[in-house]
């Protein structure tokens, strides 16, 4: 065991492979982009293949390689567990899967590692049956946890290499000209897939709407794409909002929301053409409800809203309070259709959106992200991957990128959820350390970072209540009891990468 | 108190537990299902026991099935059950207010 500069213990021989997180910009130099084989076409040629079949013993795809997906439809996909299933049938195994997230629906995957199809995986997160497998230790390699922007970084600086990518297509020509803003499943923005299609060897169109030549807008090009399948459906529309995007009603999230919007127009930020990101748990979406109120009082309009876009940031831009939207991926279905109908709704890729090692990424121009957090401790480290039972349940998406490079980084929680303290000693896990967190907001008050004395400048006088995070955390525990540790197993389940590619932390066996 | 025959008391609602007492011989023995037995698991199961010798009973063979209840639901969950267990409606309200906290 080697401890990193925030005191987590991360064990051999990964501290060495990976090298330990030494700080947040630490890892910061110069290096040379990836290179990917490419595949040349003659005119005459064709890209499209009958099947996925097809599609996979032309790429020449062979165990031991590593292979991509997107999420972008969420739990709507159907595409990984369609290759999935025909690369188990051609009898392929040893696969390490670099998805840039996973969903609950991708559940089959558990049969696929018990029966050595599938033995890596690196992702943004893992969810419900699939996340309580791994912290069981279904897997003999530990899944190694990436955020949005560390994931475009690690494919650009070759970190990981994509043999095969399949991308789920909602619309293609049979040139591979590719879109998600028409089709039967459109999900928008493909700002994580463009990732894919730019570092990949070799890549898959998969589409249910294949349309004549050229398909226009060119979200991902013909140039990176080597061949175009088309099946029944690659995904289910509603599934693309399902669970993130609620509108709350629920009183204590509204006061948190109320609070956080309160906090925002009190600082320096508030101002002309000030931009934020809102994650997507109840409090962190309703704070533009009290945000919209505050800004026409004062005259304000946004200059951009980022991420992760939602029906809320449109109807603001539709409404002439924000000026234009960065979109690396839609939550919800109105979201989509925006993109394709305005013009000052702009689709990004995951390198530009927060990657730390690209010339310059959006995060670095934000001003305010309202982020959530599953835990945080008084250091005011976040946990947004495991449960407080040690499982692994979450997803680090962009929090660490966003929290470290925006100029006020906000966690939005509930003081506690049922019985789970969200203010605590210790968080089980870090995605996001605490020298990127500025603010934490509950429904019993704020408490700003002591590194952030400026922030506690400017919120004098604010009609919030104001703790420091050990206040908060009593609190807390007055009302659940001080949990005892849990006990976790020695075996290395995940590594949880920073950013930059160091370890910031690791998930152990439960 | 005396354990006459099972009785329960609770709901598998979040936030909620059941109490299901059986009788026993001797000795109090808790079986204890729950959604944060990781961090609360000693707490709740010492809870239970305290609440039930504070009601004099000394034996009784415990069932109860945590959605993550607070302490003060614990409590009210496992009196009433015992209050139920035992065949008595005569809650002595001073009583219990001087110890239940």
């Amino acid at each position: 065991m080697t401890e990193n500069s925030i005191d987590r213990d991360i064990p051999e021989p990964y501290a060495s492979v990976f090298g330990l997180y030494k700080g947040q910009f630490a890892r910061i130099h110069d290096y040379r982009r990836a290179q990917t084989r490419v595949h040349p076409r003659r005119p005459g040629e064709s890209k499209l293949v009958d099947s996925i079949h097809e599609a996979i013993v032309k790429t020449g795809l062979e165990s031991g390689m590593t292979i991509s997906f997107h999420h972008h439809f969420r739990e709507g996909d159907y595409v990984m567990n369609l290759v999935m299933e025909e690369i188990d049938k051609m009898g392929i195994k040893d696969l390490t899967i670099a998805p840039s997230s996973i969903a609950n629906v991708h559940e089959p995957l558990i049969n696929l590692i018990e029966k050595g199809v599938v033995t890596g995986i690196t992702a943004s997160g893992l969810r419900d049956k699939l996340g309580a497998a791994v912290s069981h230790g279904i897997m003999d390699k530990p899944v190694v946890i990436r955020s949005h922007g560390g994931r475009a970084r690690a494919m650009a600086s070759g970190d990981i290499h994509i043999d095969v990518a399949f991308i789920g297509a909602p619309s293609c020509d049979a040139y591979g000209n590719i879109n998600g803003t028409s089709g039967k499943a459109t999900c928008g923005s493909l700002g994580y897939a463009r990732m894919d299609a730019r570092y990949a060897d070799q890549v898959v169109a998969i589409t249910d709407s294949l349309v004549p030549y050229p398909n226009t807008p060119v979200s991902i090009p013909q140039t990176d794409v080597d061949y175009v399948v088309r099946v029944d459906a690659i995904g289910n529309p509603e599934g693309i909002a399902k669970g993130a995007t609620r509108l709350t009603k629920n009183p204590k999230e509204l006061l948190i929301a109320e609070y956080a919007a309160k906090v925002i127009a009190a600082t320096d930020y508030f101002k002309n053409g000030f931009s934020f990101q809102t994650g997507t748990g109840g409090a962190s979406l309703a704070v533009t409800r009290f945000l919209r109120p505050m800004m026409e009082e004062h005259g304000l309009k946004a200059g951009f809203a980022l991420g992760g876009i939602t029906n809320t940031m449109v109807e603001m831009m539709e409404a002439g309070q924000v000026d234009k939207i960065l979109d690396v991926q839609d939550f919800d279905h109105p979201s989509a259709l925006s993109l394709a109908r305005n013009d000052n709704h702009y689709e990004i890729d995951a390198e530009m959106y927060a990657s730390p090692l690209s010339k310059g990424s959006v995060v670095n121009q934000l001003d305010v992200a309202i982020l959530s957090a599953l835990e945080v401790d008084t250091g005011f480290n976040v946990n947004v991957l495991t449960g407080s039972d040690g499982v692994i349940r979450g997803a680090s998406g962009g929090h660490s990128d966003t929290a470290a490079a925006c100029r006020m980084s906000m966690i939005v929680a509930p003081l506690v959820r049922g019985r789970i303290p969200t203010v605590v000693d210790r968080v089980t896990t870090v995605v996001t350390p605490g020298d990127s967190v500025d603010v934490v907001v509950t429904e019993y008050g704020v408490a700003v970072n002591p590194r952030r004395e400026d922030l506690n400048t400017m919120l004098d006088g604010l009609d919030v209540p104001r703790l420091d995070i050990n206040q908060l955390r009593d609190k807390a525990y007055a009302i659940t009891g001080t949990p005892d540790p849990i006990r976790f197993k020695d075996r290395t389940v995940a590594l949880v990468e920073y950013r930059d590619g160091s370890l910031i932390d690791a998930v152990h066996e439960v | 108190m005396n354990i006459t025959h099972p009785a329960s008391a609770g709901s598998l609602e979040s936030s909620d537990i059941i109490v299901t007492l059986k009788p026993a011989r001797q000795g109090i023995r808790i079986d204890l299902e729950s959604s944060v037995k990781e961090q609360f698991g000693a707490q709740i199961e010492k809870l239970i026991s305290q609440t039930l010798e504070e009601l004099g009973i000394d034996a009784a063979e415990v069932q109860a099935q945590d959605q993550g209840a607070l302490d003060c639901t614990i409590k009210a969950r496992t009196l009433v059950a015992a209050y139920r267990a035992a065949d008595r409606e005569d809650y002595d309200w001073e009583g219990i207010n001087s110890w239940i906290g």
